[in-house]
């Protein structure tokens, strides 16, 4: 994984709250054995109507939004379904960072695997950049802040997430390190 | 020694490396279900690293999500061929790295969450994952069970343990008698419009109460099922001779002498008087009504006789909006009663309500009636176990009289990714867990209910009360 330092980038806006895995890619795109090639399929039943063309009122379809790397989303974002193929989906689509005032518990671990940061904000930023589409914001996993035009927020990030995702390591390689440890359990939980 | 909630029991139990404040806990699991949908990549990423599946004998796959399950399929003519080389890269995965496998149309194929269970391997005590959110389910016997991506399935398959922080804990104690009529589903649906689609992130949930205590295991399947549609990690309920008995039918579980001992270990999980939970919530049993959602999460749930609220009356902007959104897509208005509501479609199935006690209820309303004219009836077993039982007990007559569908096991309309989906605009009364748009066909409406509640509107041909049919 590309190590992730800091994100300046501006903002797309989709203010709804419980945003569902479903809405963020919908089931019949699961199908595929594939990781790649799914931000197509990107909020497909919001994105296009029933020809297959864009909505222009969707948010993501409107002009400030082209070229956006940071989705500003209502609150619980991601509920509902286990599927990675969501943060798949935005990272393909270009999104490198979810920024909400909550994120639903699986998405989040997910998105943290796949080099999409999930933000938490308070509820009074989250406000302003809901309002605000389009803002240049900057996102620093050091810090752990996210700066906009007069605005200076900072949200949680794990430790261990914020080192991986900083060194460009996976949890695999740190889970297949704990081999040793892994046997010790196991033998004692044989004995048990 | 220190009180322990259940949960911290079975937690403490599958440490392996202890939490820091540098990094989370490495958790061994007990047992990893597996299926077609989130796994190749899963393996994928295994045969990259040139790694190999730790513990097979911990590994148990099925197929259920992207199966047809067309009435009769013996030879389960699978016709989308990109659902038909999920199926086989699932059955060549399986065969590469010695994983038991539940293959489509053999006698142990089934809905993940309903297979487990059935074969004793979700046992009290055990951590369970798999890459679906609805592992929540096997926390019905007091396992740790919890859904996860596809990542984490890698992690699983090549370490058989995942990196977790502890969750906090709520405890949802729902005391007092249910009336006839109510079911474990208008329970949990009544529990999540309490405290919310994201209420419960974060936390584990551990069900606790008379009314608890008094539900089959059937039942409490059901509600651990939803407990992930209130955002929770994980819902727990404490082992009791309920969990017991029906423990000892089952093929995998401990016999003689070691189930003896299963069970010694087995009676000390409950959670130790004066433990002491993070957050509560009380529930009156006794004044539980069936449910039935009006929205789009299945947060939006209201008592059967209830009347759709007004966005106007709400003060949170968000709220509001989420609502306003909710009621054109469902095209209800508010004030609207939800009885009489016409529909198109009622699906019995998915991994919160096939088993055989769900089937027995709606067999229970739809014996010696019709379906409505018009309308369409899927009844869908969670497994063929299941099926084969509901047709030793005459269930499958009592629906094909009735002019239902009886068909094959699998996920069927719940996710719509294996033909089985609403055509858009059309209305569903569905036993299944998610009401969100589109979730059971592009343009499709659903209403979540029990089975008793499914069956009825399904003879009504439109939203009715089970207990009106009874009398």
């Amino acid at each position: 994984m590309e190590p992730i330092r800091r994100i300046v980038a501006r903002t797309a806006v989709l203010p709804q709250r419980d945003v569902d895995t479903d809405q963020i890619i919908p089931a019949r795109y699961l199908k595929t054995t594939q990781s790649k090639g799914l931000g197509q399929a990107l909020f497909a039943d919001w994105r296009y109507d029933k020809d297959g063309n864009p909505r222009p009122e969707f948010p993501l379809n409107q002009p400030e939004a082209q070229g956006a790397e940071v989705l500003v989303a209502g609150a619980n974002f991601g509920c509902g379904s286990s599927r990675e193929h969501a943060p798949w989906a935005l990272r393909d689509f270009g999104f490198r960072a979810v920024v909400s005032s909550s994120i639903a518990d699986i998405f989040g671990s997910n998105a943290l695997k796949n080099g999409l940061l999930p933000v938490v904000l308070d509820p009074e930023a989250h406000q302003r950049l809901l309002a605000s589409p389009g803002m240049q914001v900057t996102i620093d996993l050091e810090t752990r802040t996210l700066t906009a035009a007069g605005l200076l927020a900072s949200f949680p990030l794990d430790p261990f997430s914020r080192h991986c995702l900083m060194n460009g390591v996976d949890e695999l390689g740190f889970l297949l390190s704990q081999a040793g440890a892994i046997d010790a359990w196991e033998e004692a939980a044989c004995a048990r | 020694m220190r009180a322990k909630t259940l949960f911290e029991k079975v937690w403490d139990a599958h440490v392996v490396q202890a939490e820091t404040a540098d990094t989370p806990a490495v958790l061994y699991v007990d047992l990893h279900l597996v299926h077609e949908v989130t796994s190749p990549q899963a393996f994928d990423v295994l045969r990259e690293r040139k790694l190999r599946v730790r513990r097979p004998d911990r590994t148990v796959a099925t197929m259920d999500h992207s199966t047809p399950t067309n009435p009769g399929g013996a030879r389960f003519a699978i016709t989308d061929p990109q659902a038909a080389a999920q199926l086989r890269r699932l059955e060549e995965n399986c065969s590469e790295f010695g994983i038991e496998l539940h293959a489509l149309g053999s006698e142990g194929q089934g809905i993940v969450h309903v297979i487990g269970p059935e074969l004793g391997l979700t046992q009290p005590g055990r951590t369970i994952v798999c890459g679906d959110s609805h592992t929540s389910t096997h926390g019905a016997f007091g396992a740790l069970a919890f859904g996860v991506g596809t990542s984490e399935v890698g992690h699983v398959l090549a370490t058989q343990c995942v990196l977790q922080r502890r969750a906090r804990t709520l405890e949802v104690r729902v005391d007092g008698q249910m009336r006839p009529g109510v079911t474990a589903k208008d329970l949990i649906l009544a529990v999540i419009a309490r405290i919310g689609v994201g209420g419960g992130t974060g936390h584990v949930l551990e069900y606790t109460g008379s009314a608890v205590r008094g539900l089959s295991m059937e039942q409490r399947m059901t509600v651990c099922n939803m407990s992930i549609e209130a955002g929770a990690r994980a819902g727990m309920i404490a082992p009791d001779d309920t969990t017991f008995e029906y423990l000892a039918k089952t093929p995998r579980t401990p016999k003689g002498a070691e189930w003896d001992r299963a069970l010694a270990r087995w009676r000390a999980l409950p959670t130790d008087p004066g433990a002491a939970y993070d957050r509560a919530v009380e529930i009156d049993g006794s004044s539980l009504e069936p449910m039935i959602t009006y929205g789009t999460n299945p947060g939006m749930a209201l008592p059967l006789g209830g009347r759709i609220p007004d966005p106007a009356a709400i003060p949170d902007a968000a709220a509001r909006a989420s609502l306003e959104k909710a009621l054109r897509y469902m095209d209800l208005r508010p004030g609207q009663p939800l009885l009489g509501q016409e529909i198109n479609v009622v699906f019995i199935g998915s991994c919160t309500n096939s088993r055989i006690e769900d089937l027995r209820g709606a067999a229970s309303v739809l014996r010696g009636r019709k379906v409505a004219k018009g309308v369409r009836v899927l009844v869908v077993p969670g497994s063929r176990r299941v099926k084969h039982a509901a047709e030793a007990e005459g269930l499958d007559r009592v629906f094909s009289d009735a002019g239902a569908e009886w068909r094959e096991p699998g996920c069927s309309m719940c996710i719509a990714m294996n033909g089985d989906q609403l055509e858009p605009g059309q209305y569903a009364v569905s036993t299944s867990n998610r009401n969100f748009e589109g979730r059971q066909g592009k343009g499709g409406r659903t209403f979540l209910a029990s089975p008793l509640t499914a069956a009825a509107a399904a003879v009504a041909g439109r939203i009715a009360d089970p207990r009106d049919l009874a009398r």
